[in-house]
């Protein structure tokens, strides 16, 4: 890749608008990918991510389906096992359920099932997240339920570079590769750099330095855990913030050199805390840094009911800046 | 291609293939669950018993650019497909020489020189697979049929609708082919299916069809040239059922409560060997020695395929993380 000049535009863009771009750059790439999925043609995707690309690529490559969530996930998978590389749009992880056994029987398990004759690289994208007031069915973070299943690989961008660039990364992948994109993340803006393209996906980034705790996150708990981040600092807390990026393979070696430089860490996970990824990350600790550790870890996850409608419920119900500085602050034994 | 040709040319030698796949299936299913017994094969075993003419009718029709998508029984359509026995056993075996390295056992059978892409052991879930691989060709605007054989257990699956109006709307080129056997593991027909004329579900998804009598080997082939025709030709679905019936267990662990042993002795005596061979003899095509000689071949062909498993390696424990994802990846 090539570096950024100085030169070069940094240009205002949205969340929404590089998953956007990404697209279309890996669809003028390459004749073999193509996107399918519910609405994403005509009506312009339901978060509008691929709005105005049906003009640009014709219905053969921006293909809407019916509301057949496991056909049409099936489809990209064996039209993958058949050449091609499927962007597969599946609105949301609420819908994904309908496809699981697809994903779940069929694609995690072809290459090692066939002693690798056969591969599926297909990308499997999906909306994540509650924060829209849309209740229990429709506010699911189950993507620590995918990273569980061995034989995917599973993403959460959580910036516009990771929005942009990880798509293409994905593509060429020869497995598959699912994509979670935080619901409340679409619409946010920032900088990108015009020439912004595909970025590293098996590494985890540290996306603020410290040295006082490791704060571990993803996707739209990033922004709150920078937040929590700063409120920290004013207290004189330095916290290191670290964005996983990748779910699965979980980069262990950022982790815990973290971990041991800082010897407290707290995870932060919007799915629920039992059984969740979190529970695998303190686990992760325990086994390759516990006599690195000055104190027990701790967790801020969704508490373990259904997403509520109102707003009030709805937000007690997920990660907030509040929880994440009280968990910091009580692993660092400063309540 | 004009009608005659989609009438098979039953010649003798024509005649003896059709009759030898079905016997050559028969027989090496005879021996797997012999072996299974001796504890040589393990985990499920699905046999294709009284089934035969179904994959004998078809996959000899198929080119062998196509592709096949079967079910977790699926070791009589992976023989008739070229799939070699000795790759079959050994599969079934476990051992590394078996198709799919001895990963997949009898009800994943994968290989890719033959585009056969794999028993699937969830009912139902081959079929978006199939969609899928005729989607691909379509796009391409390749002359590739896909074959997809499930049983009629699978068509009370979500996975069956949405496949077969997939492929109706964006008109690909599926044979779907339904081996209704009339019993999902236990489950009657009618105990599941309001509508049990199979068939006329394709009609919902605009997709013409075909019952044919599946334990007539000759007529699932006549029908078989016309579907693959259709499919090909006009790159669209096209829905074949065939009636035919399972003689034995659904696997070696059912007890068969869910039905009278003299349903099944009835149905035997109807079965696609006995009538083809009754068929062949009265018309003197294939005479009682040749059958013995083709049996003989047969078996002998099995022993070697029995040696070859035995004789085959375990994939090393050092292994088994191997091909998780593609060499060179994560």
């Amino acid at each position: 890749m090539q570096e950024a000049t100085a030169k070069s535009e940094a240009k205002e863009t949205t969340y929404r608008e590089a998953v956007r771009e990404a697209i279309r750059d890996a669809l003028k790439r390459d004749e073999r990918v193509f996107l399918m999925g519910e609405d994403v043609a005509k009506y312009g995707g339901c978060y509008a991510v691929s709005k105005g690309l049906l003009d640009e690529f014709g219905p053969e490559r921006i293909r809407d389906t019916p509301l057949s969530e496991s056909g049409f996930t099936g489809a990209g998978i064996g039209a993958a096992m058949a050449g091609m590389r499927p962007i597969i749009e599946l609105m949301t992880v609420n819908f994904s359920l309908l496809a699981l056994d697809q994903i779940v029987n069929n694609a995690a398990t072809i290459r090692h099932m066939s002693a690798n004759q056969f591969g599926v690289p297909v990308v499997i994208r999906m909306a994540t997240g509650a924060g829209k007031q849309l209740a229990a069915q429709h506010s699911h973070s189950l993507e620590g339920w995918y990273a569980h299943i061995p034989g995917i690989k599973v993403l959460a961008p959580a910036t516009l570079e990771d929005a942009r660039g990880m798509l293409w990364s994905a593509l060429e992948d020869p497995d598959p590769v699912l994509i979670f994109e935080n619901v409340m993340l679409y619409n946010m803006s920032g900088t990108l750099a015009a020439e912004a393209g595909a970025v590293d996906i098996s590494k985890a980034a540290i996306r603020r330095g410290g040295g006082d705790i490791t704060l571990i996150t993803y996707g739209g708990s990033l922004w709150k855990t920078l937040a929590a981040a700063e409120t920290l600092v004013a207290d004189g807390i330095e916290p290191e913030v670290i964005d996983l990026r990748s779910l699965r393979p979980l980069d262990d070696s950022t982790i815990m050199a973290s971990v041991r430089k800082t010897g407290r860490a707290v995870i932060v996970d919007e799915g629920w805390k039992t059984g969740s990824l979190a529970a695998e990350i303190c686990t992760r600790i325990m086994e390759q840094a516990f006599w690195e550790l000055d104190g027990p870890l701790g967790r801020v996850c969704s508490e373990e009911v259904p997403i509520p409608y109102p707003r009030h419920l709805e937000q007690a119900a997920i990660p907030q800046p509040e929880k994440i500085v009280a968990a910091a602050k009580a692993a660092l034994g400063r309540e | 291609m004009s009608e005659a040709a989609e009438k098979p040319h039953l010649s003798r030698a024509h005649a003896i293939e059709l009759l030898r796949h079905m016997i050559r299936i028969r027989r090496f299913e005879g021996s797997c669950a012999q072996l299974y017994t001796q504890e040589k094969i393990r985990g499920f075993l699905h046999l294709y018993d009284g089934e035969e003419a179904v994959a004998a009718g078809v996959i000899p029709v198929l080119e062998a650019r196509d592709r096949i998508v079967a079910t977790y029984r699926e070791h009589g359509h992976a023989l008739v497909r070229g799939v070699p026995m000795k790759a079959v056993l050994a599969e079934m075996f476990g051992k590394r020489e078996g198709c799919s390295g001895g990963r997949g056992g009898s009800m994943h059978l994968f290989d890719r020189a033959t585009n056969f892409y794999g028993g699937n052991a969830i009912v139902g879930g081959g079929l978006p697979v199939s969609v899928g691989l005729a989607l691909a060709d379509r796009m391409r605007g390749e002359d590739i049929v896909t074959a997809c054989f499930f049983g009629e257990g699978a068509v009370a699956e979500g996975e069956f609708h949405e496949s077969l109006n997939l492929a109706a709307l964006w008109s690909l080129p599926v044979l779907f082919v339904c081996e209704n056997n009339f019993y999902a593991m236990g489950t009657a027909l009618e105990r599941s299916e309001a509508e049990t004329d199979i068939h006329q579900k394709a009609s919902c998804y605009q997709i013409a069809s075909e019952v044919v009598d599946g334990m007539d080997v000759v007529a699932v082939e006549a029908a078989a040239r016309r579907a693959i025709r259709q499919v090909r030709e006009m790159s669209k679905p096209y829905f074949l059922e065939c009636r035919t019936y399972r003689f034995r267990a659904h696997s070696m662990f059912d007890a068969q409560l869910y039905r009278d042993k003299a349903e099944i002795e009835a149905q035997r005596t109807k079965g696609p060997i006995i009538r083809f061979r009754e068929w062949l003899d009265s018309n003197g095509i294939v005479h009682e020695g040749e059958v013995a000689e083709i049996e003989a071949e047969i078996d002998a062909e099995i022993a070697e395929a029995v040696a070859f498993a035995e004789n085959g390696t375990w994939e090393p424990v050092s292994e088994l993380n191997r091909y998780l994802y593609a060499e060179g990846t994560a």
